[in-house]
């Protein structure tokens, strides 16, 4: 077991590594000089050469390479073109934001398509397998950010019962709308999956002997064959990951969540390159660790996969 | 003589046996198969439409997409809602809503189809070169591959649209070589398990080159799984432009891309204006609908082994 995280971390290096180089090149080469776009018109020379110095912008390109390499390796990500603020100081203190966000979003995703993709299987063919599987296929295709504006016009404008976007005083009701909003595409695919294990597992020769040993119809569905439907699900939540940091760009920028998400947009229009880079760097971290963890969790469901 | 009946029975036989079955390709099979899915039909059918509206559109509608209808049929052309003369109604602009969706077609199907282009030509020679010769060159494009899925896909592709100029053919190659990672990764796959086929074997044997070995043998043999791949990043990347256009990084005003037709009806949509925002997100719906279940019916037809 150990020796499979050890091995697993190992094999993340390179991934990571290459992730800072391709980071490096693709902040690198932008057209345009970043100390010049900082101080915009109100630029003079020797402001802009004084910029230049601080943010190691006048030494060789293969320098500032080998220096971002080796900061980054060291999670030194400079400092803000914009406000000199340490980049892991503004990602730390964007993460709550996103986390809840990340955490709801993901509970309803779950929620609701393991309940939906359940119903879908034991009552196959029937209308409500039916009904579920159009709404799910309907949920895939539906853009996130056109389904949020909707959620926007129908709770907030209309009923009144959301009092709008933004994050207020912190309260969680801020949270719904745009949690429901990333939560639709992933809560269709895990839908689909259940449905699909699920009739595929319902087969099997184990659950019908804990049929004919007169166990409960529950107990079948919900103890014998949903733990090994888990799998499938299991893994495309860790696909997910990808999906969720990307829509957290957009849901955060919608309902105007100050977010990791709404930070990188905002380091984009600004060329704030650093903060970029950082984030990027962060998600991808993320992403690597938690499909890590989806891999070390498949034991949890299925006692037959042991890592060695 | 006496007729032995047993030999007349083998004649019988052998002339039942004489009238020969006619020979299906595989692809004709995933024809035949493909037209009894209802629903796959029904996405081929929304796909089809949509690109022949986009093809034909001067046809469809009188009105052209850039004209500002108010300085001829003055202030009532401004934001009227839907009816018999405009049927989505027009923009703040005065422009005919219908047209623009209609035209937005163009767009969202240029983009999908040939950033997907882009992408199968850059995935499927190197996913088949990375599984055929394996060792060092599948070590480096496996790691290439593993670094663009963990590297976040929206913010890749924002970096790279947001500090070039606003073009076109920039979106295509951005989008698609971000996408080619998931087309080499099937490929490689398939490719590992082909290569093990006795027809590889008796080709290698027979002393082909490497070349027309896996662009001869192998590669037709992994064509059914990377079709079902692109027809569903397709619609995957009409999603990811429409975001893109939302957030304003992408297709460029005045030309009538879908995603910035929602972000500009945003204002309205909230004073119950809905039709400028509502509209372009059931077109993007019905195509990515489209598209999504076009691929899956393929995914079923082309490889029966998958179907329960």
């Amino acid at each position: 077991m150990y020796t499979y995280i050890i091995k697993r971390l190992m094999g993340a290096v390179p991934v990571i590594l290459g992730v800072i180089a391709l980071v490096f090149i693709l902040t690198t080469i932008v057209p345009g000089d970043p100390a010049r776009l900082m101080m915009g018109q109100r630029g003079d020379p020797e402001t802009i050469e004084l910029i230049r110095k601080e943010f190691g912008l006048d030494k060789p390109l293969w320098y500032q390479f080998i220096d971002f390499f080796r900061r980054a390796l060291t999670l030194d990500l400079g400092k803000s073109y914009r406000n000199n603020m340490l980049v892991t100081q503004a990602i730390i203190e964007r993460i709550p934001v996103t986390a809840k966000l990340a955490a709801f979003s993901m509970g309803i995703a779950v929620i609701l398509g393991v309940t939906f993709g359940i119903i879908s299987a034991v009552k196959q063919y029937s209308w409500l397998d039916y009904g579920s599987m159009l709404v799910a296929m309907l949920g895939i295709s539906a853009p996130g950010f056109w389904v949020g504006l909707l959620l926007i016009v129908l709770f907030c404008v209309k009923l009144g019962w959301i009092p709008g976007t933004g994050t207020g005083e912190g309260e969680l009701i801020y949270y719904v709308l745009p949690s429901i909003t990333l939560g639709v595409r992933p809560a269709a695919l895990i839908a689909r999956l259940t449905r699909s294990s699920m009739l595929e597992i319902i087969r099997q020769d184990y659950v019908r002997t804990a049929r004919a040993k007169g166990l409960s119809e529950r107990v079948v569905v919900l103890k014998h064959a949903l733990r090994n439907a888990m799998i499938p699900v299991i893994t495309i939540v860790g696909i997910q990951t990808a999906y969720f940091l990307s829509g957290a760009i957009i849901t955060e920028q919608l309902f105007s969540l100050p977010g990791i998400g709404r930070l990188s947009v905002e380091a984009l229009i600004n060329r704030d390159f650093p903060i970029i880079r950082g984030v990027i760097l962060f998600m991808a971290l993320l992403f690597v660790m938690i499909n890590l963890l989806v891999d070390l969790s498949y034991p949890l469901f299925d006692p037959r996969i042991k890592y060695e | 003589m006496e007729t032995r009946p047993d030999l007349q029975k083998e004649t019988t036989v052998t002339k039942t046996k004489n009238k020969k079955r006619e020979g299906r390709s595989l692809w004709m099979d995933g024809w035949i198969r493909l037209k009894k899915n209802k629903l796959a039909m029904f996405g081929l059918y929304l796909v089809i439409i949509i690109v022949l509206a986009a093809l034909f559109a001067p046809f469809i509608t009188k009105y052209d997409p850039y004209t500002q209808l108010i300085w001829t049929e003055g202030r009532a052309a401004q934001l009227s809602p839907p009816s018999a003369k405009h049927w989505f109604g027009t923009d703040v602009y005065g422009r005919d809503i219908f047209t623009r969706v209609i035209y937005g077609a163009r767009i969202s199907l240029q983009i999908g189809i040939a950033s997907v282009l882009i992408s199968v030509l850059i995935g499927v020679p190197l996913g088949a070169i990375a599984g055929y010769y394996g060792g060092l060159v599948d070590d480096v494009i496996s790691w290439l591959i593993n670094v663009i899925f963990a590297f976040p896909f929206l913010l890749f592709v924002l970096a790279i649209v947001a500090y070039l100029p606003p073009s076109l053919i920039i979106m295509y190659v951005a989008i698609g070589v971000v996408n080619w990672a998931s087309i080499a990764r099937v490929v490689r796959g398939q490719v590992l398990s082909v290569k093990e086929k006795e027809y590889v074997e008796a080709a290698n044997a027979l002393g082909s080159s490497d070349f027309r070995v896996i662009f001869k043998h192998i590669l037709p043999n992994v064509l059914a799984p990377v079709i079902v791949q692109a027809t569903l990043r397709v619609g995957n990347v009409i999603m990811l432009e429409a975001a893109l256009s939302f957030l304003g990084f992408g297709v460029q005003p005045p030309e009538p891309s879908w995603g910035y037709m929602i972000n500009q009806g945003r204002q309205f949509l909230l004073a119950g204006k809905w039709w400028w925002s509502v509209f372009p997100g059931i077109a993007i719906m019905m195509l990515v609908l489209g598209f999504n279940l076009l691929g899956d019916g393929l995914r079923d037809a082309l490889d029966p082994r998958l179907k329960q």
